[in-house]
């Protein structure tokens, strides 16, 4: 049995375990199959996270917090949470692998999943155009025309990053104005390949085998007007990763994991949650790690207070068990 | 980063629509995230059904022709070829499991 086990490697996740690691308290890290690292793995330039005046690659940031919370003794397994058993004392995390894996806590920093428009053809051309992932994909669409759904600062990255590839990138926002930073605005917006167009929503998704095109209603008019694009990059924003803990875990209005407080304490004793599954305003990845170190110093006081004999049986059982 | 061969361009014809096998093309990039993710388990798949399924990489900088070809934009893309032809197409990089369930046809 742990002391204590983390489910998410973003900066929440990573974070907590540099800090219980350092408490002496050998987390378990769960971090995903294939997303380990979380969402900056598929950033690129992180301009905005303190202690790096020249900025640093999003992957190479997230494998720094794994380098160095490795190096206090957290152990990290590539697999995926299955379910989860949060009631009672003795938690039970059951991963992809069948592996039953048993702590006296659970921080739980499964970060966001990114928003779907909604649209009937939007999973059929998933990966035939449409696109969540522009360092990923953006290679692809090398002097083409293409759009991007969005206006926050994911949106403002991503058309600016796919200039390096497409002719043109038609940047399409719901509203009258961007809800992204100034900084990214403004790049954005000297950006002679970016063109904006506001109070548009894609309404359709036009293609057989690979996008030809989207249809696109004015929300003020409601007049919908055909664009001739070879690629739809969605950045609409994220939504908290809460499955596994439904109905175990209270969740607020915004559907983030309700905590009480400044604290990480969830409904459950024992069961501590961070990052962008608890925040629905922030969401940054220096917020994300200073929220993961909120679950770690409240994880250790809470395993401080336990019985003696519990935490006994949680250090006497070999690490790998 | 992985014992898998990789075939090419040049390579395509003989490796992978010439070959009498069940073959798996991974589409991937070294600048790719998701394919640095879903490549080991790619490697355990392969090894787990060596004898129903052969697993190659084609790298997308070094090999346009295919990747034009086959129309990827978006990778990972992993094609399944018998008999020169494409069988099953799965896009993205996904857990273990799931990718054991959409392959489920070729490995049993």
């Amino acid at each position: 049995m742990r002391q204590v086990i983390i489910i998410g490697s973003g900066p929440a996740g990573y974070t907590a375990a540099i800090y219980a690691a350092r408490a002496n308290l050998k987390p378990l890290v769960i971090a995903s199959s294939v997303e380990a690292g979380g969402e900056l793995m598929q950033t690129t330039e992180v301009e905005n996270y303190p202690g790096f005046p020249q900025g640093i690659q999003g992957p190479e940031l997230m494998i720094n917090m794994q380098e160095q919370a490795e190096r206090f003794g957290a152990e990290v397994v590539l697999d995926d949470v299955v379910s989860l058993e949060l009631a009672g004392e003795i938690k039970k995390v059951t991963l992809g692998n069948g592996d039953v894996h048993e702590a006296l806590t659970v921080i739980f920093a499964t970060g966001s999943a990114y928003r779907k428009l909604g649209l009937e053809e939007e999973e059929r051309m998933s990966g035939h155009g449409v696109s969540w992932c522009a360092t990923c994909d953006g290679f692809f669409f090398r002097e083409k025309t293409i759009a991007v759904v969005g206006g926050g600062d994911s949106a403002m990255e991503e058309a600016t990053f796919l200039t390096k590839f497409a002719d043109k990138v038609h940047v399409i926002h719901r509203s009258d104005s961007l809800r992204a930073s100034k900084v990214m605005q403004e790049r954005a917006e000297a950006n002679p390949k970016i063109e904006f167009h506001f109070n548009k929503r894609v309404e359709h998704i036009y293609g057989d085998s690979l996008v030809t095109g989207i249809g696109i209603v004015d929300t003020i008019d409601g007049t919908e007007t055909t664009m001739n694009v070879s690629g739809l990059f969605i950045a609409i924003g994220a939504d908290p990763r809460t499955h596994l803990v439904h109905k175990q875990l209270d969740l607020t209005t915004f559907g983030t994991i309700a905590v009480d407080g400044r604290s990480s304490r969830t409904n459950l004793p024992g069961v501590f949650a961070a990052g962008d599954v608890i925040d629905p305003t922030y969401r940054q990845a220096v917020t994300a790690a200073g929220s993961g170190t909120v679950a770690a110093l409240d994880a250790e006081h809470y395993l401080a207070a336990l019985p003696k004999e519990l935490k006994e049986r949680a250090e006497s059982v070999p690490v790998s068990a | 980063m992985s014992d898998t061969k990789s075939v090419t361009d040049d390579s395509f014809q003989a490796d992978v629509l010439d070959s009498t096998d069940t073959i798996m093309v991974d589409f991937w990039a070294e600048w790719c995230g998701p394919c640095r993710a879903v490549s080991p388990i790619l490697d355990q798949i392969a090894s787990e059904h060596a004898s129903k399924i052969k697993i190659v990489k084609l790298n997308v900088d070094d090999n346009p022709q295919m990747a034009m070809k086959y129309q990827i934009t978006s990778i990972p893309a992993m094609k399944v070829f018998r008999g020169g032809e494409v069988v099953k197409t799965v896009i993205g990089a996904k857990p273990k499991p799931a990718l054991e369930a959409d392959l489920a046809e070729f490995l049993a």
